[in-house]
């Protein structure tokens, strides 16, 4: 595949099949927001340090900013727009807005899908675990408490709607 | 902050990945998990002719026993090697030192051999690599070669791999039952390359030390195996004064530099303490036979 050649990128996003054409530069992230127009994953640091554009791809969380639009082609994704189900909050933003989970709101995408994934992998997660969990994520505004507050306060709700 | 115009290639067989290597000459880059090189991309930092992705070849990714060794293909996922019951049975050091790389988003892209073939000195797949005596095995034009770590590494990021040879395996012993282990690590944020890591080993008999094994991340251009300490145990045991005899001379084994992160005498500091550490932690999982 030359340079600039534009590629097709075919995968699921939230349960529906999208495709657009991209050069094989393009990142994920900058994909999801301008050709998709899923602007919710929101684009940080760009290195892989923030965790703010995590997604959930094939099921685990992964970083968008470091990885290219042509290599998600067939893959199912999830983003911060899957979550709530028929204008429902899914349980775990639930737990974010009832215990101050967030502030400015930036890193939230991103610290959702981590956390998400996170409670997947440890149903029952003791403080120090959530801590060094969402020590994935950079939140600016919040100090964390109300993050660890939220995430302990969704596992019993996730694991009964598993 | 976005990545330049490079040739993009997909390969779906290793075949296919080497040639597409030769073709360009040293100007393609290969593409494992993508967590260091897609960052060096983002900064423009690289600029490589071409991306060769990895990533479409299943045949490189797997996990399995022979002769006493686990295997894993290059292209194994951290998070795969983090969740594996064969790793957890065979390797546990392995298991604990995933923990330390980087976070679990990252685990769920990162490849075992990507973090090898990058060399990065504060990595800890090449420490553990080191402690275990493991192998990688690579593959080129001219056939397959197998290298020990100390053959590997040459210095900072920079590997005895040919530009048209791929790391296609990595081997690494079976810990013996009942050996003891930890993985110890500074880091000022989790999830950080270490200031300092310390894989180690010990199999106890008795009162004994029959074999310690200890390597570090962090502290050198590449990683430090710290035999003349290893030495200190296997003879005087692994007593307390053993143990601080053998962390004292694992900082004078160590000539790591200073930078923005750590100085060189910090540096030494940390591999005092964390090899003492690490060396109480292991003793206390061994199972003496």
């Amino acid at each position: 595949m030359k340079m600039s050649d534009k590629v097709p990128v075919r995968l699921t996003v939230n349960g529906t099949s999208r495709e657009g054409r991209c050069e094989p530069r393009k990142l994920l992230v900058d994909f999801l927001r301008e050709d998709l127009g899923l602007t919710g994953t929101h684009v940080g640091c760009e290195h892989g340090i923030c965790g703010a554009c995590t997604i959930m791809l094939n099921g685990e969380a992964a970083r968008s900013c470091i990885m290219l639009a042509v290599q998600a082609d067939g893959a199912e994704i999830v983003t911060i727009e899957g979550l709530a189900q028929a204008g429902q909050l899914h349980p775990l933003q639930e737990a974010f807005r009832e215990h101050h989970g967030l502030q400015c709101g930036f890193c939230t995408p991103g610290m959702l899908m981590t956390a998400l994934d996170f409670l997947h992998v440890h149903p029952d997660p003791t403080e120090a675990e959530i801590r060094e969990g969402i020590s994935a994520v950079l939140c600016r505004c919040t100090g964390y408490q109300g993050i660890v507050n939220a995430v302990k306060a969704a596992a019993p709700a996730l694991n009964r709607s598993r | 902050m976005k990545p330049p115009r490079f040739d993009y290639h997909a390969p779906t067989s290793l075949d296919e990945a080497l040639s597409l290597l030769g073709r360009y000459g040293g100007d393609a880059k290969l593409l494992a998990g993508g967590q260091s090189l897609m960052p060096l991309l983002n900064f423009r930092l690289s600029r490589p002719a071409a991306l060769i992705d990895l990533n479409r070849i299943p045949a490189l990714a797997y996990i399995k026993e022979a002769d006493g060794q686990v295997r894993f293909g290059a292209m194994t996922r951290q998070r795969a090697v983090e969740f594996s019951p064969v790793v957890q049975a065979r390797l546990p050091l392995l298991q604990e030192a995933t923990r330390w790389v980087g976070h679990l988003p990252i685990r769920t892209r990162g490849t075992i051999g990507g973090s090898i073939a990058h060399a990065d000195p504060s990595a800890e797949y090449p420490a553990v690599l080191a402690a275990l005596e493991g192998q990688v095995v690579v593959r080129g034009p001219r056939g397959e070669r197998t290298l020990r770590p100390e053959q590997l590494f040459r210095t900072y990021l920079t590997t005895s791999l040919e530009a048209d040879e791929i790391l296609t395996e990595v081997r690494l012993p079976g810990m013996p039952a009942g050996a003891g282990y930890a993985f110890e690590e500074f880091a000022r944020r989790h999830g950080d390359f270490a200031i300092i890591g310390i894989a180690a080993m010990v199999i106890v008999e008795g009162r004994r030390c029959r074999t310690a094994r200890l390597a570090t991340a962090g502290a050198g251009p590449v990683p430090v195996r710290l035999r003349a300490a290893e030495e200190i145990l296997e003879k005087d045991g692994l007593g307390d004064a053993a143990i601080d005899a053998a962390a004292q001379s694992a900082g004078e084994l160590v000539g790591p530099d200073s930078d923005i992160h750590a100085s060189a005498d910090y540096r030494r500091h940390l591999t005092r303490v964390l090899t003492a550490r690490a060396l109480r932690r292991a003793l206390a999982r061994a199972g003496g036979r």
